[in-house]
């Protein structure tokens, strides 16, 4: 199953407020010999609101990117955890004969029955292809909590990505990179989501936790696969950490920013100084700079 | 295909499960179609190809044989029996003209009563689809 | 010349509602050689018995035909009425109009009464050619056997031995008790369970009539009923238990220790050990596995490759009557017993499935059973309930139920029965430990079906302040040195969160392990959790449909305490009952191979799964096959692949299949 030629839905964020997750990406799989050939005139996938607002919505704008990716014949990867989320639900829904009809009378064109769309996540790409990493400099003495965030993991039969309640994807990949895994309970618990934008109390509460249990185990920082999880625990740490009076200060990294690290690559070209919480001097202390 | 198109089926059922199971259908009132006429066996082992190819001669448009899940033959081994001894006469019946959806080998529990019901309104549906035999 | 009577049941309105009876008994009694055709409302009961008697005597009947409920329902019942006219009772024949007609097609009168017609049709086809059949008698080994030495097997043990009968007891742990000897105390009486346990193992440890094989596993069962044969596989012990006399030397000193099966990994034992203080026999075995002498002389015979392991032998020096045996092998014994008895018991449900609650890698999240070996006085820590963790007493105890149970998630949608009983009985027992302990009880639903039960479980709430809070939790995860649950109280809407120091999962139960080859190995059926198969879930609980192999117990499914003890007691009385006769009667319904026919190529023999068919040379020297009765269990397999159609299966006949497709509407 492993292929080096993969369509790259990069995400709005991503070109935005989460630079530094698609650059650090784009490097890594350069160094691993992967393409990613970014899907020309992508669109919203429509994971903010679109779902929740119109079912057909939120399953017309992803297809859109799945039939772009058809019509390449490569299969599709996404970085970020509701991109993720919402191509894969299309692709699910589309199995279904009356979906694909509804969905062919939006775009105007029929939909083929026997296509088989093929969406993973770059955790699972860099997972497959973790033997092809030549680590020039190990973070050894890293403690790592890996954060995967709920909407990866769920609902199982739509994503069907690892284990629900305890899944190892990030974890092998922070452990070929030479760091360790902190054992925690929160891998998969919620971290407030879209919900920063209007409801950011919820926010504060759940990433709270998450934080709080990232310290409790021993985490010297975290490592997440969703823009959206970054901008939670890192943009707003400050403001938690004050309300709950809280000593915490655990920088949060992009996985692949961890994995270019061990690479070899400039921790600048990884955008490692754009983030809120400084992971600078953690490294620094750690000697992994 | 004439409307009132009734196919008929031979069902040879195991005593121990299959034929249990179909009692259990009657017993939790499930309703299926009444196109099968059922002849117990001790063993779906004790099938012979003869009398599934009788009943096609004789007019049957199709014939089921259900036994006991594989594994758990009341007789231990039976039913490996009945599997082979079909695998072989498949082709048989293709080379006689009888189309491959005509003849089932079915594995029913003496507690899958609703599974006996919904395979015999299945295999009515089937056969009602593609028709009488014209062989 | 067939002179055939045909009986049509109503059955009340069961088949009467649906089939036009009326029409029914007009069409069959115009077919050929149909003498009588009439109907009844009630077939089986003694007015309708006693009219089919008659109607037999008087019509000068030779053969019938009985339109009712499933053969599988009454044919027995029908035999012994036909008989009791002098008729031979296999020349019957039962059309079954009722779960596989009148039943299942309540939505077309006209179908359905054509197709009991059809069915009908098809009887009478095959009674036709119905030949009088004579059962042989064959002789009874008044002995049986017991898988599994926990309560049930005991007390099915201790009634057949009572009754008269010779018992052999076969359980595979070193000694007998099962849970119960687990178990601290029993609801809803909070009766000390060794205690009312281990005089009943007394007894059937010193009972002349019964042998008591611990360590040992039954492999292969063959035969019939009251002509079984068994092997046993004794396991090496490695101690003479005649020399043995249970001072307990041995197991004191021993250096080698592991994690105790006993205790579910809350204690450690020794390699040569007793499971617990009150075990029958009363005299160690030795565990192979870790034993630091055996592990020295494997070295020895493997090369003495590694590090040399130490020559221990400390329980052999330390031992006064010298009853180590390092050269003891283990031995498969051949015994002959007349019925078998399954009660091999349960386990609990492993709740490292369960991610959500930790996935058993948290020290302080246990189960039930282990709560019990907490708090048990001969448990590991003295009957001191403390966290495994750090040894902490707990003051906040949550428990969890349906763990393992009602979850179709987890493959398990039944209900474990006990479950809500066992965790009332803990909370109430956690607050006479330590009044201060405050309980709070995770549930769906309180299941409280027995005597006493309800006012049990209200205890746990006015005397022992257990706060009831409805709903399954999601997650349970550590927060310093507390344990964090999270839950929804469903009652008032909200979601809940407990911070304890201690979670009891109450699992569910489940079959031992093994008990599904065991039920191959008997040729007994068992479900798609492995729990056994009665032959009839209401009225025959404790038998199987294989004659002679009888189960009782938790091996069949969810039960607590005094059912078990109900269906040990059942078991044994039919065994009781099977043993009371002197011969047993075999079904004649069996293979026969027509001699002249047979052309010896003994295809049959190898074939038949029962071993039933040998040869023999005739007069005129022709090699032939020859079915023994009393093994021949009437499958037919033989008579499928027979070549020239010489064996015939009596009752199932290929005539009377075939005239039985004929006769249909074809």
């Amino acid at each position: 199953m492993k292929k080096s030629r993969y369509a790259y839905y990069p995400g709005c964020t991503l070109k935005t407020s989460a630079k530094e997750y698609d650059i650090s990406a784009r490097l890594v799989c350069k160094a691993l010999g992967i393409e990613l050939e970014e899907l020309k005139d992508w669109t919203c996938c429509g994971a903010a609101s679109a779902h929740s607002i119109d079912q057909l919505l939120g399953i017309a704008l992803p297809a859109l990117e799945l039939q772009a990716a058809a019509k390449l014949e490569l299969p599709l990867v996404a970085a970020c955890a509701l991109c993720f989320s919402r191509l894969k639900f299309a692709a699910h829904e589309l199995k279904e004969e009356k979906v694909r009809n509804l969905i062919g009378e939006v775009m105007g064109k029929e939909i083929s029955q026997d296509h088989h769309y093929e969406v993973v996540h770059l955790l699972q790409l860099l997972d497959e292809n973790t033997d092809k990493m030549k680590i020039e400099k190990p973070l050894h003495g890293l403690k790592v909590a890996c954060y995967y965030g709920c909407l990866l993991v769920r609902p199982k039969e739509v994503t069907n990505f690892d284990d629900v309640e305890n899944p190892q994807t990030m974890d092998r990949i922070i452990q070929v990179l030479g760091a360790e895994n902190v054992g925690w309970d929160f891998k998969t618990e919620c971290c407030g989501g879209s919900h920063m934008l209007v409801r950011p109390d919820i926010v504060v509460k759940l990433s709270h936790r998450l934080l709080a249990q990232a310290q409790q185990a021993g985490a010297d920082c975290l490592a997440v696969a969703c823009p959206v999880c970054h901008s939670n625990l890192d943009s707003m740490q400050k403001t938690i950490a004050a309300k709950y009076k809280d000593n915490i200060h655990l920088p949060v990294f992009y996985f692949t920013q961890l994995a270019g690290l061990a690479l070899g690559l400039p921790p600048k070209q990884l955008l490692l100084d754009k983030h809120f919480i400084d992971p600078l001097p953690l490294l620094m202390n750690k000697g992994l700079m | 295909m004439a409307l009132d198109y009734e196919p008929k089926i031979v069902g040879f059922l195991c005593n121990w499960c299959s034929y249990a199971g179909a009692d259990l259908a009657g017993t939790s009132r499930t309703t299926y179609p009444a196109n099968v006429r059922i002849i117990r066996v001790p063993c779906s082992g004790r099938v012979d190809p003869l009398f599934v190819v009788k009943a096609f001669q004789l007019g049957a448009d199709g014939v089921l044989i259900s036994g006991c899940h594989v594994g758990d033959c009341h007789y231990n081994e039976g039913n490996f029996h009945t599997r082979r001894r079909f695998v072989l006469l498949r082709p048989f019946l293709d080379y006689l003209g009888t189309e491959k959806e005509r003849f089932r080998l079915e594995w029913v529990s003496a507690s899958e009563g609703k599974k006996f019901s919904q395979l015999v309104s299945e295999f009515t549906e089937t056969l009602k689809r593609i028709g009488p035999r014209k062989t | 010349m067939a002179r055939i009577g045909v009986f049509v049941c109503h059955c009340g309105t069961n088949i009467a509602g649906t089939v036009d009876v009326t029409k029914v008994v007009e069409v069959i009694k115009k077919l050929p050689m149909v003498v009588l055709a009439t109907d009844s409302k009630y077939t089986c009961s003694e007015p309708g018995q006693a009219s089919i008697r008659e109607a037999i005597i008087e019509n000068n009947l030779n053969r019938v035909v009985i339109a009712s409920c499933s053969p599988r329902m009454h044919e027995a019942t029908f035999r012994r009425t036909v008989a009791s006219t002098g008729l031979n009772p296999y020349l019957l024949e039962i059309a079954n109009i009722r779960e596989q007609c009148s039943w299942v097609h309540s939505d077309d009168k006209e179908v359905a009464t054509a197709k009991a017609i059809e069915i009908i049709k098809m009887a009478v086809s095959k009674v036709i050619r119905h030949e009088p059949l004579f059962p042989t008698q064959v002789e009874i080994t008044k002995r049986a056997l017991i898988i599994g030495g926990g309560i049930t097997g005991i007390q099915a043990a201790l009634d057949i031995a009572n009754a008269g009968y010779e018992v052999v007891v076969v359980e595979r742990e070193p000694s007998i008790g099962g849970r119960m000897s687990q178990l601290d105390k029993t609801f809803p009486t909070l009766d000390c369970s060794a205690c009312i346990l281990t005089p009943k193992m007394v007894d059937l440890g010193q009972h002349p009539k019964i042998k008591l094989m611990t360590y040992a596993e039954v492999k292969k069962v063959k035969g019939f009923v009251g002509n079984f044969e068994a092997e046993i596989l004794q396991k090496a012990r490695k101690v003479d238990h005649l020399k043995c006399t249970g001072c307990g030397t041995c197991w004191q000193k021993c250096p080698q220790k592991i994690l105790s099966q006993f205790d579910l990994g809350l204690g450690k034992r020794t390699a040569i050990y007793i499971p617990f203080a009150q075990a029958v026999p009363p005299k160690p075995v030795i565990d192979v596995s870790i034993c630091r002498y055996i592990k020295y002389l494997n070295w020895v015979a493997t090369g003495q490759e590694g590090k040399k392991p130490p020559e221990c032998r400390i329980c052999e020096k330390l031992c006064p009557t010298g009853a180590i045996t390092w050269d003891q092998e283990e031995e498969l014994i051949t015994e002959k017993f007349g019925a078998v008895v399954v009660a091999t018991g349960y386990q609990t449900y492993d709740h490292s499935h369960y991610q959500e609650y930790g996935g058993g890698a948290y020290p302080d999240v246990i189960s039930g059973l282990q709560l019990e070996r907490l708090m048990s006085a001969s448990g590991p820590t003295g009957g001191e309930v403390i966290r495994p963790s750090d040894g902490a007493h707990p003051k906040t105890v949550a428990f969890v139920c349906c763990v393992g149970s009602r979850d179709q998630q987890k493959g398990r949608p039944y209900c474990s029965k006990v479950c809500c009983m066992y965790t009332a009985k803990h909370a109430i027992m956690l607050r006479e430990h330590d009044p201060e302990i405050q309980c709070y009880i995770f549930y769906i639903d309180v299941r409280t079906g027995g005597k006493d039960f309800e006012e049990f479980y209200l205890r746990a709430i006015d005397e022992a302040g257990v706060i009831y809070i409805k709903g399954r939790p999601s997650k349970i995860y550590r927060d310093g040195k507390k344990l964090k649950i999270l839950g929804e109280d469903a009652l008032i809407g909200r979601p809940v969160e407990i911070a304890a120091d201690l979670v009891v999962l109450a699992t569910g139960m489940e079959p031992s392990i093994g008990a599904d080859e065991l039920a191959r190995i008997l040729n007994a059926s068992y479900d798609t959790y492995n729990f056994m198969v009665e032959a009839h879930p209401k009225l025959r609980p404790v038998e199987t449909q294989t004659d002679g192999v009888f189960v009782a117990g938790a091996c069949v499914g969810p039960r607590d305490i005094p059912e078990c003890v109900a269906h040990g007691g059942a078991a044994a009385a039919k065994v009781s009952a099977l043993f009371s006769q002197d011969t047993l009667t075999t079904d004649p319904l069996i293979a026969v191979v027509n001699q002249a026919r047979c052309i010896g190529c003994l295809l049959c023999v190898a074939i038949c799964p029962f071993k039933a068919i040998s040869y023999e040379v005739t007069r005129d020297k022709r090699l032939i096959a020859v079915v023994n009765e009393s093994l021949c269990k009437g499958c037919g397999l033989c008579m499928a692949s027979c070549r020239p159609k010489a064996v015939d299966l009596r009752g199932f006949t290929n005539q009377q299949i075939l005239d039985e497709v004929n006769s249909l509407w074809l």
